[in-house]
């Protein structure tokens, strides 16, 4: 599956084109009715496997929402509960306002995009996308000419309508997604599903796909949620990301503000490279042997377990100096591929342990340091958590 | 590397001349000593005393009886066993619930049991002296020895070829385009005739074929249940066997042909829905994935 100069192309071309589909489209593609979604207590079991444990989450209408998380978190089984691919053992669903526990999948007007697409493999492309309009009871189905005339509009909106003949066996993994989403939207959902959209496709689609997906949804701003356990695209495409873990929800926002203020050890360590420090809190220090973290928010904490998370690129480093300021730590290894440099650091006092650090590869050679000398790094930022039951740092 | 050298390498990596005569030899006599000689044998037979006695024996009152009831069995027990097998077939691919594998296993019972003891359980349920027997001579319903008997003995022989065929496809196959179909709205109906119908077809065609071949050729069970009433109950494997017994060789050799006749038929037919299928997996082959210049 390669993405050609000319598909690249037509990903630039892809706004004016879309602006010109909706001027001259009648049935009108940007008649999607909107829906706000609520999701109540949902808790969900297979067997003894808790999937699902009490999650609560209101979704906007017009919203791009990211269910993020490893695979067990119960992200896909949220998703197919929204669909009503699989029914909650409590809990309810409500869309718009109305409880839709009890509606059945097909009456529930959703898009849902399977992770493999799951197009009908013995139908073409066209026969494809037209399939919910054909399956339309006799009264409400379009006549074969207008059927045609949408299947063409949404062949073209994923600028797919030279494929319309072929099977999806044809079709490259790329193109198959962008036809599911065509079929998918083809009948007018109010609500798009999808999950994990781009897991099965290579690198360099999955980032050309992302970014057509954010536009797409910009232009038909119908209320999304897709699923998936990449953090670059969950943060990259979405409005809100969902972080879950182990059946529950670790923490709602923008993705900026889960970046910037993981609410959690979990969703620390999941989004994105982390250096950990054990220590005992006291009094707003944190204090790791023989150097200090400040922690301000954990004022009231008395000699209490505590983790201290650093980012890569929150870890200073400067040439050794005994006495001064810092954690001693050997450098093993000087990653120098891109504009980052990526350092493996090993502390002198914990050889056990392995400290990551990224700083801008000039600034490195300015440092002078190479690898197997000793070097000093001090925290610029640090994230204090104090221990709870479970073992925060086992989750990550 | 010379160019000799390269080609001494490529001979290594197969067997010696020799060896490779003799393997496809021994295969091939094989095949002929008891797969085309018996067949050859068969047609030869029936056809020694010339084409007018050949068909004379087919003309025969009890010999047109028994294909009839043959063609009948069939009719009747392919249909049920096409829908028995599709729907034990999704139940299975489709649906985890409890006591699945002993489910699979009761499928697989024809095939592990005698065909002489599956003929008896009928007698034993339905027969005069069996368990059934009473109740059904009071009420003067005759399901062994006559035609019913015939029927289930042959539906229950023939039960597993087309789930048997079915299962491993529908699995394989998983359903996500069912769901799909739910979610863009159709229902059950619409889901098995657009959606999964379509996607078994060949398996099912398959299927039927060997179902239909088994029904027809069925002996042992027949045998059991048919009570051999010449004209009445016998199929054609057993009127076969009833002029063979009576020293007809030809007459039995020629009833044996069409049946033969009906192998050969049925693996013509197999192999052109193969050929058919194989077509279309090639017409779906690789077309070029870019969109043509224009």
């Amino acid at each position: 599956m390669q993405i050609t100069s000319a598909q690249k192309h037509f990903f630039w071309l892809f706004f004016c084109v879309l602006c010109e589909t909706f001027a001259s489209s009648a049935s009108g593609i940007q008649g999607i009715e909107n829906m706000s979604i609520e999701i109540r207590h949902v808790t969900k079991h297979f067997g003894s496997f808790r999937a699902l444990n009490d999650v609560s989450l209101d979704i906007a209408s017009g919203e791009l929402v990211a269910l993020l998380g490893p695979s067990g978190c119960g992200k896909t089984t949220l998703l197919r509960i929204i669909a009503g691919l699989e029914s909650a053992d409590a809990g309810s669903i409500l869309f718009s306002g109305a409880d839709t526990t009890d509606v059945h999948v097909r009456e529930r007007q959703v898009g849902f995009v399977f992770q493999h697409y799951a197009l009908f493999r013995h139908m073409t492309v066209a026969e494809n996308v037209a399939f919910g309009l054909r399956v339309k009871p006799r009264r409400e189905r379009p006549s074969d000419a207008q059927i045609k005339a949408k299947v063409h509009e949404l062949l073209s909106l994923v600028q797919l309508d030279w494929l319309a003949d072929r099977y999806p066996s044809q079709l490259s993994g790329g193109q198959r997604q962008r036809i599911a989403l065509a079929r998918a939207l083809a009948v007018q959902p109010k609500v798009l599903l999808l999950d994990e959209p781009f897991g099965a496709l290579d690198a360099k689609v999955r980032k050309e796909l992302r970014r057509w997906l954010r536009r797409l949804h910009d232009e038909l701003h119908v209320t999304s949620i897709f699923v998936t356990h990449d953090q670059e695209e969950a943060l990259e495409v979405a409005d809100r990301v969902v972080v879950m873990n182990k059946g529950h929800i670790e923490q709602v926002g923008t993705p900026q503000e889960v970046w910037e203020q993981p609410a959690s050890p979990f969703v620390y360590g999941f989004l994105g490279d982390v250096n950990l420090f054990k220590g005992r809190a006291s009094g707003g220090q944190l204090q790791v042997g023989d150097w200090q973290i400040a922690a301000p928010e954990h004022a009231d904490a008395l000699d209490a377990e505590a983790m201290a998370f650093v980012r890569p690129s929150d870890l200073a480093v400067a040439p050794y100096v005994a006495g001064a300021p810092g954690l001693a730590a050997r450098l093993d290894r000087a990653l120098l591929v891109g504009p980052m440099a990526r350092l493996e650091l090993t502390p002198r006092e914990h050889p056990g342990q392995i400290l990551e650090a990224h700083l801008p590869s000039d600034e490195f050679r300015r440092l002078g340091v190479k690898e197997g000398d000793t070097v000093s790094v001090s925290p610029r930022k640090a994230r204090v958590f104090l221990e709870t039951a479970d073992d925060p740092a086992a989750m990550i | 590397m010379s160019h000799s050298s390269a080609i001494a390498k490529r001979v290594r990596t197969t067997e010696s001349p020799a060896v490779r005569w003799l393997l496809t030899a021994i295969a091939l006599g094989f095949m002929a000593l008891f797969l085309v000689l018996p067949l050859a044998a068969v047609f030869v037979e029936a056809l020694k005393a010339g084409w007018s006695a050949y068909w004379d024996a087919l003309k025969e009152p009890d010999a047109l009886a028994a294909i009839r009831l043959t063609l009948i069995t069939a009719a009747i027990a392919v249909p049920l066993n096409l829908v028995f097998g599709v729907a034990a077939a999704w139940c299975i691919a489709k649906f985890e619930f409890k006591g699945k594998a002993f489910l699979t296993t009761l499928i697989d019972l024809p095939f592990s049991v005698s065909p002489v003891v599956a003929g008896l359980i009928y007698v034993l349920v339905f027969g005069a002296q069996g368990w059934l027997g009473p109740w059904l001579a009071e009420h003067d319903i005759k399901i062994v020895f006559a035609v019913p008997g015939i029927v289930l003995a042959t539906v229950f022989v023939t039960f597993p070829f087309i789930a048997r065929e079915l299962i491993p496809l529908m699995q394989a196959q998983g359903s996500d385009e069912e769901q799909a179909a739910q979610v863009l709205g159709a229902t059950g109906w619409q889901t098995f005739w657009r959606v999964t119908l379509p996607n078994i077809k060949w398996g099912l065609i398959y299927g039927v074929i060997l179902c239909n071949a088994r029904a027809m050729g069925e002996f042992g069970a027949v045998s059991v249940v048919s009570g051999h009433i010449r004209g009445q109950t016998n199929t054609m494997p057993l009127h076969v066997e009833i002029l063979y017994n009576e020293y007809q060789g030809q007459a039995a050799f020629a009833v044996a042909s069409l049946l033969a006749l009906l192998a050969i038929v049925t693996l013509v037919i197999k192999t052109a829905v193969e050929w058919q299928h194989e077509r279309e997996m090639k017409a779906t082959a690789e077309l070029p994935p870019e969109r043509p210049a224009s």
